[in-house]
């Protein structure tokens, strides 16, 4: 279908679109990339009073190294992150990702931030972001502050951001040197939403042993989950085969999938589980202990 | 219209067109009703199908996903301006030798999402376009012969 009626207003800078959302209160929606917004509207589910236009809104889109962490702005487009040396460079994570995430046309146009801003429990960049223990930088009229991710992402589709705050960007740890990485999704189709996603970062120390481990999951819960028992599990010791049955086997007591039409929960808690042993052979596997 | 109505001018196929519109018109309207190019073909309406796929501003943009208004002052390519009149480009002419369409109705789309995977790898692997179209629906062909098209204009191309 097409959209509702509904006016519109672009934001030159991120303090404009804040004072247009507290101008125009809870019913202005921000417009990034479209890639979710749009549909939404087609399909009448979204009715915004106002759509507050942020593509050229100046500043938003650097993707950089700045005091050991990866900060890219809402507005850098998908694309761009996903062939971005300086991102694959500090969080591997991110291409391999991103190169799940509907196709290269809607990540020509979709954006980081509004992925975040969305906050679809299957969707990989929220899990990618809560299992890296990233940070979400938000403005509102009284400033910015930085929320956790798991602060940040509140249930379905709701986010802590207030009616009148915009999301600027986001920050991630850098991954150091040698970590193996990897994502494993099951998806009717490529392209198509996770029914589970997993996802898995992996660094070895001299002698073997886990010294980081990050894991996450989408589509397993109202919100994206990092799976802090597995981590738990792997953490300090040689990843042998039975420790990774052992860590896979904590998933499905740290999360609350719900079934739908795609796939009933018990599916998905069983395939959670398989996916993220996957990831974590896949990451160690990959993993390069410096010489 | 109302007064929200808003000035639009973006460039498409080297023209020129202005006019105004309501924010809710999509660019593929716009393109379709105020510029007439309907070409540019509209299935889902929510960014699945991928017919209405056009290049603004050099990347692959889904039409249906774009408000005319947020494309004032772009530069815009549609599946007019692949031909040289009534001459096919190399695209399509594969597209004609490998029964690449049969109704037709998702090949604009088709034509463009692989004109820009095209200039981005000139020596694509038949999985690699495989993955090119695999956010364009195809009810006819299967796609075999899709696949076939863009890798055989690749080789024509790289002549």
């Amino acid at each position: 279908m097409k959209p509702p009626p509904v006016k519109y207003a672009r934001a030159g800078d991120v303090a404009e679109a804040v004072a247009l959302l507290t101008e125009h209160g809870s019913d202005a929606k921000v417009l990034a990339g479209g890639q979710s917004l749009i549909p939404l509207m087609n399909f009448r589910l979204a009715r915004p009073s106002v759509l507050i236009d942020i593509n050229r809104a100046a500043g938003l889109d650097g993707i950089r190294v700045e005091n050991g962490s990866l900060v890219i702005g809402a507005m850098a487009r998908q694309r761009d992150v996903e062939t971005s040396d300086v991102a694959a460079g500090a969080v591997p994570l991110l291409p391999q990702v991103l190169r799940h995430v509907g196709h290269v046309t809607n990540r020509n146009r979709g954006t980081v931030g509004g992925s975040l801003a969305h906050a679809d429990p299957a969707a990989e960049l929220p899990a990618l972001v809560t299992g890296l223990g990233g940070e979400l930088l938000v403005q509102g009229p009284g400033g910015s502050r930085l929320v956790a991710a798991e602060d940040y992402f509140l249930g379905t589709f709701t986010t802590a951001m207030e009616f009148d705050e915009v999301l600027t960007g986001v920050r991630l740890p850098r991954l150091p040197a040698g970590t193996g990485v990897a994502v494993e999704e099951l998806a009717r189709r490529h392209g198509d939403f996770a029914i589970v996603a997993t996802m898995a970062a992996i660094h070895l120390a001299a002698d073997g042993t886990v010294d980081l481990v990050r894991l996450a999951a989408s589509g397993v819960a109202s919100v994206p989950v990092r799976l802090h028992g597995a981590e738990a599990v792997l953490a300090g010791i040689a990843p042998t085969a039975e420790a990774i049955d052992a860590a896979a086997e904590t998933v499905a007591g740290s999360i609350k999938p719900t079934g739908d039409v795609h796939a009933p929960a018990d599916y998905r808690r069983d395939m959670a589980g398989l996916l993220v042993r996957r990831a974590l052979r896949t990451a160690i596997q990959r993993t390069e202990v410096a010489a | 219209m109302s007064d929200d109505s808003q000035a639009v001018s973006v460039t498409i196929n080297g023209h020129l067109y202005s006019g105004t519109c309501e924010p809710r018109l999509t660019l593929a309207d716009f393109i379709r009703h105020e510029c007439g190019l309907t070409g540019t073909h509209l299935g889902c309406e929510h960014g699945v199908c991928g017919a209405c796929t056009i290049i603004v501003d050099g990347r692959s943009t889904r039409a249906c996903l774009m408000l005319a208004v947020q494309a004032d002052g772009s530069e815009i390519t549609t599946v007019e301006g692949l031909a040289n009149g009534a001459e096919l480009n190399p695209l399509q002419e594969a597209f004609w030798n490998n029964h690449g369409l049969q109704c037709g109705f998702c090949t604009p789309g088709m034509l463009m999402c692989a004109t820009e995977f095209l200039e981005g790898n000139p020596e694509p692997t038949a999985d690699e376009v495989r993955e090119c179209i695999s956010g364009n629906l195809c009810r006819c062909t299967g796609y075999a012969s899709i696949v076939a098209s863009v890798l055989s204009a690749a080789e024509e191309l790289r002549r």
